[in-house]
């Protein structure tokens, strides 16, 4: 299994690398190349041209930008994953990361790559979901922004033209004391997950919760936001079935069969899953608020 | 032959200046323009591990790179672990007393897997090591040699705080 021959370029900057985009036929970006390089081993795609983004200038970043995290699209996950500021204040990614394939596909793979790739049960694709992330794109024409939710168009394709590449992306920050949670099930550690959970939960000590989001991935063509959910539970203060009968429209989600598992076992998993990662994110927001472990 | 590029790159120490087509892996360069055949390759797609080589002292799948990319780094390979030709590393060592090998195909990139990850968790618990592994398959032993292998060579690193300057290094 060898690559198919390719001209390759690696530009240096930005506005070069949109320039190649804009100019060559049948071209594709290399990232951390964990989803590209094995497609191209499998000759899966064939292109005439392989942009490689890893030397361009000023694409790696981690940085805090008016209470939001901006991440260049080059930072590798495994940067992520050891960031402080991520694990203070971005908590869940740093609990989704180490369920992100191993060490050593973090280390190469971009979040860039994993949100452009788009798979529909990446974890970081879900959190951009769940967050209301906003990416930021580079074309002929300048830079523009896309939100998260109209970004994914299809299966695995993102709203972006042929001459455009991703080169950053912005989380918004939930208040300093939340809960989260992003649980998933696979069948091995590392695997790609049959169905996630990514749960942000804002309330108050009396355990009333006053902002949610929930996001179902693995399921359809792009992780979704269990919007009944959200709405079942914003104002109430979980007691009793609450959290379980909330998740049961999780059930109604539309799912794919395939060969890892068919629609109503994912259907099923989502909502399981959603109600354990409420459950835990509502300990750790009560946790958050009080102190003590819930 | 297609597209070629000049590239300059240390492997184990040693600097090289190749010629390389430009599609051809890290995997296959290291193995057949180098001739280091010490770094395996079992599913050339990402998944099995055994290409695992050291990229300025991080993890990565050789098989997940191209060759023109290592351009300026520095590679450690499995030929590079043993301070000595006549010499164990303490975590080779372990392996050898601890039978956690068998045929061998995976050792390569368990081995390079395991060198990043004492280096960053010199105390890990069994699970960590489960973990830290979980990307290496391993069709022989059933792993639990290797993790008995593993932890037994976090202890004789601690033991001795010089050798953990002689974790090999590019840096």
């Amino acid at each position: 299994m060898k690559p198919p021959p390719f001209r390759y370029h690696d530009p240096k900057t930005v506005s070069e690398a949109v320039g190649l985009l804009d100019s060559l036929e049948n071209a594709k970006l290399l990232a951390g190349g964990q989803s590209l390089m094995p497609m191209l081993n499998f000759r899966f795609v064939l292109p005439d041209h392989i942009i490689d983004l890893n030397r361009v200038d000023g694409l790696a970043y981690i940085r805090g930008a008016q209470g939001a995290l901006e991440i260049g699209a080059m930072t590798r996950q495994r940067d992520l994953e050891f960031s402080e500021a991520v694990r203070a204040r971005w908590p869940i990614m740093h609990e989704a990361l180490l369920q992100v394939g191993h060490r050593q596909t973090r280390n190469r793979g971009t979040i860039g790559g994993s949100l452009c790739h788009l798979d529909p049960a990446a974890e970081l694709v879900s959190l951009a979901m769940g967050y209301d992330a906003t990416v930021m794109v580079a074309g002929p024409k300048g830079q523009r922004e896309v939100p998260f939710a109209g970004f994914p168009v299809a299966y695995m394709t993102p709203a972006i033209e042929a001459n455009e590449l991703v080169v950053g992306v912005r989380f918004p920050q939930w208040a300093a004391k939340h809960g989260y949670a992003f649980v998933e099930f696979s069948r091995r550690h590392g695997d790609f997950a049959i169905t996630s959970a990514a749960v942000l939960l804002e309330g108050d000590a009396s355990g009333k919760i006053t902002r949610a989001s929930v996001t179902i991935g693995g399921m359809g063509t792009a992780p979704e936001r269990a919007r009944e959910v959200e709405q079942a539970i914003v104002g109430q203060v979980p007691a009793g079935t609450l959290f379980r009968e909330a998740c049961e429209s999780c059930r109604k989600l539309e799912a794919i069969d395939d060969v890892h598992a068919p629609a109503s076992y994912r259907q099923h998993l989502a909502a399981v899953l959603s109600r354990r990662a409420l459950e835990k994110a509502h300990a750790r927001l009560l946790e958050a608020h009080t102190g003590r472990p819930h | 032959m297609g597209e070629t590029r000049k590239i300059a790159l240390t492997v184990n120490g040693k600097r090289y200046e190749e010629e390389v087509e430009v599609r051809v892996t890290l995997a296959d360069f290291i193995r057949h323009q180098l001739g280091l055949t010490g770094t395996h390759l079992g599913c050339e797609h990402g998944v099995c591990g055994a290409c695992t080589i050291l990229l300025d002292d991080r993890s990565a799948r050789s098989c997940l790179m191209l060759a023109v990319q290592a351009d300026g780094h520095d590679i450690l390979t499995v030929e590079g672990i043993a301070p000595s030709p006549d010499k164990l590393h303490p975590l080779q060592q372990a392996f050898h007393e601890h039978h956690g090998l068998q045929c061998g195909f995976c050792t390569p990139g368990i081995l390079t897997t395991l060198i990043e990850f004492l280096r960053d968790n010199p105390d890990p618990t069994e699970q960590e090591v489960r973990i830290a592994i979980a990307g290496n398959l391993c069709r022989c032993t059933g792993y639990q040699n290797i993790v008995t292998a593993t932890l037994d060579a976090a202890k004789r690193l601690r033991a001795q705080p010089a050798s953990a300057s002689n974790l090999p290094s590019s840096s």
